[in-house]
């Protein structure tokens, strides 16, 4: 990344914690998220700080791994280390920790977390399609309503879910239009670059603040600015990267493509395009938020058509070259999925995946070089 | 008249092949990695002569460095190589010292896709070594001596370690070492095929390797897949092969 932008986002980063210390002090709550299943614009509604929790790196996990198996997913110690060794500026300053039943790991691991955190899990139905999982989801939904109204001492009333929406929505929006930006040739922004922005500006208190920072990020993208004085390549090709969610810290794979001079141009996950979603602000804002969100393709769905219809899409919009299918040890659900992710890319489009299982280690960093290496070659 | 050099630098063995333009090779030798893998590379070089170097094996990287050479992965070298021997072949299976790998090729033999197992060494020819140890044989008679079997023999740890201690227990249980070593052979082929079929649909299938030496693996996988195995003069070159060929298309 340019070295200038880079300087501000860590700045911003740095000024957010205090603005969240400062905004606490006067009196505003703070929301811990984990998963994108849970609707933000509960806490937006009574005007506290949504933030996302960390999850991503390494560093905690040996405090974490005092307490939970070492064969756990990554991310689900990642977020368990951070929490109990008191590391995640997010997780202190939060009033409430806002957990979704996505996996048995985590569902299990909150039971832990309530420990030493208040801790709201919200119950996630495993299918889409059936009505009596949506009347549950929606009685879920406005159960966490009444947890946020007792967290925050506010009401929420129809005008402020609404508007709550309204903002959301075009924070997505913007969101997308940034991600969108690569599905130029050849991409403006490289995929470690688009996952600092999408994670920095994601812990950022002030939305709108938010939402004008992707907007001028997205404007000086497409004008070259994180390209300038990049040797010309004549072999990258475009990748997309599926499966789990990645960040700061958890992005090798990422690197590796990169380092092997290819780009990961789009992300089909929950830290990157399922988030590109927008919630209907013409029907009932509960029924609205328990529709949308009851559709995030996340591999805990069976079946989850949503994520294929997804991945045909942005392969065709990205000009995809070749779909690395990234899978936390442990992850069942993406694990099995990876099967039916190659089998309809090689019918629709006649490319076959990569799919890569591993931690957020750097043990195997050679080995997984080989396979991308491998890959790349092949396409 | 030009040569064309492929070294394959793997976790057990050097190899290193040199072929001319037409594609016969000259030159053809082998030592232990070792522990330092770069002195061995620069002696064999210095052995033979050659116009270009392509580089493949885990330490390709290595190589690169100290002798500025391209590189490519063991994955394309081995396809490439094994195509060589066998023009129409579309499955190779490679089991070296520390991963075993297998590829899959479209007819053009362009890669198509590939399996790899390498976080551990179960199922290797570390692994074997280490069993046929254990069990008082050689690695080179090890196959031989699982054939001569009387019973049949279930053996389901995998992981190094672990089957070390299993087969430990079966000897003093008082199962012979022929048996042993044919429930080890067969577990062994147990795993291997489950990662042909991820990548295969029942073509024949070429053996390349160390391990392609040991005559109860062929006839195990034969058994089970119900294909025809090939395996070529030299199994182990077919990486280091593959590499010279490549460096021959690139000049």
């Amino acid at each position: 990344m340019k070295e200038e932008i880079a300087n501000r986002l860590q700045q911003i980063s740095e000024q957010n914690l205090i603005d969240i210390e400062q905004a606490k002090e006067q009196g505003r709550s703070v929301i811990g998220f984990y998963c994108l299943y849970s609707p933000t614009e509960m806490a937006v509604a009574v005007n506290a700080i949504p933030v996302p929790l960390c999850g991503t790196r390494n560093d905690p996990i040996p405090a974490a791994e005092e307490t939970l198996p070492r064969n756990l997913c990554p991310l689900i110690k990642s977020s368990y280390g951070y929490g109990v060794s008191d590391t995640c500026p997010y997780f202190r300053a939060s009033d409430i920790i806002i957990g979704d039943t996505t996996c048995d790991g985590k569902k299990k691991m909150f039971e832990l977390m309530a420990r030493f955190k208040p801790t709201h899990v919200i119950e996630l139905p495993q299918s889409q399609n059936n009505p009596m999982a949506m009347e549950f989801w929606r009685a879920e939904i406005e159960h966490f309503k009444t947890v946020i109204e007792e967290t925050s001492g506010q009401q929420i009333d129809k005008a402020k879910l609404g508007a709550a929406i309204k903002l959301m929505n075009r924070e997505r929006h913007v969101r997308k239009a940034l991600m969108d930006v690569n599905k130029a040739k050849p991409a403006p922004l490289r995929g470690a670059e688009l996952i600092e922005i999408l994670f920095r500006v994601g812990f950022l208190a002030d939305k709108e603040y938010g939402i004008s920072l992707m907007e001028e990020l997205t404007a000086a993208a497409r004008e070259g600015a994180f390209r300038q004085g990049d040797p010309p390549k004549n072999r990258a090709r475009r990748i997309l990267l599926t499966g789990v969610p990645v960040g700061l810290g958890s992005d090798k794979i990422v690197n590796i493509v990169e380092q092997l001079g290819s780009d990961i141009v789009a992300f089909e996950n929950c830290s990157g395009y399922k988030q590109a979603f927008t919630v209907d602000e013409g029907k009932d804002p509960i029924d609205a938020l328990a529709e949308q969100y009851l559709a995030t393709p996340c591999s805990v769905m069976s079946p989850n058509e949503g994520r294929f219809n997804l991945l045909r899409e942005m392969v065709e919009e990205f000009s995809i070259d070749g779909v690395i299918d990234l899978t936390w040890q442990g992850c069942h659900t993406y694990n099995v999925e990876a099967y039916l992710v190659d089998k309809m890319l090689q019918e629709t489009f006649g490319i076959t995946s990569l799919h890569l299982e591993t931690d957020y280690s750097e043990s195997d960093t050679e080995q997984l070089k080989v396979r991308i290496e491998a890959y790349l070659e092949m396409l | 008249m030009k040569k064309f050099a492929g070294i394959d630098i793997g976790s057990r063995t050097i190899e290193l092949v040199v072929i001319d333009e037409a594609g016969q090779i000259v030159n053809s030798l082998q030592t232990d990695t070792g522990f330092d893998p770069m002195s061995e590379a620069k002696r064999m070089t210095g052995e033979v002569e050659y116009t270009t170097i392509m580089a493949t094996g885990y330490g390709r990287n290595l190589f690169e460095i100290a002798f500025d050479s391209p590189t490519v992965t063991e994955i394309k070298a081995h396809a490439t190589g094994a195509r060589f021997y066998f023009p129409e072949a579309t499955v190779v299976l490679d089991i070296g010292g520390q991963d075993s790998k297998v590829i899959s090729m479209f007819p053009s033999g362009k890669v198509k896709k590939f399996e790899m197992n390498d976080r551990c060494a179960a199922g290797t020819g570390k692994f074997m070594e280490i069993m046929a140890k254990s069990l008082g044989f050689d690695i080179e008679q090890f196959g031989e001596k699982a054939m001569k079997y009387k019973h049949r023999l279930q053996i389901s740890a995998m992981c190094t370690v672990f089957a070390e201690s299993e087969v430990t227990s079966l000897i003093a249980k008082g199962h012979s070492p022929a048996d042993i070593a044919m429930g080890l052979h067969q577990s062994i082929t147990n795993r291997v095929a489950g990662m042909i079929k991820r990548v295969s649909a029942g073509e024949d299938l070429v053996f390349t390797g160390g391990v392609a030496y040991n005559p109860c693996m062929h006839d195990q996988l034969e058994k089970q897949l119900g294909v025809r195995v090939l395996t070529p003069d030299n199994p182990q070159h077919v990486g280091a092969l593959g590499a010279a060929l490549l460096a021959r298309a690139e000049a």
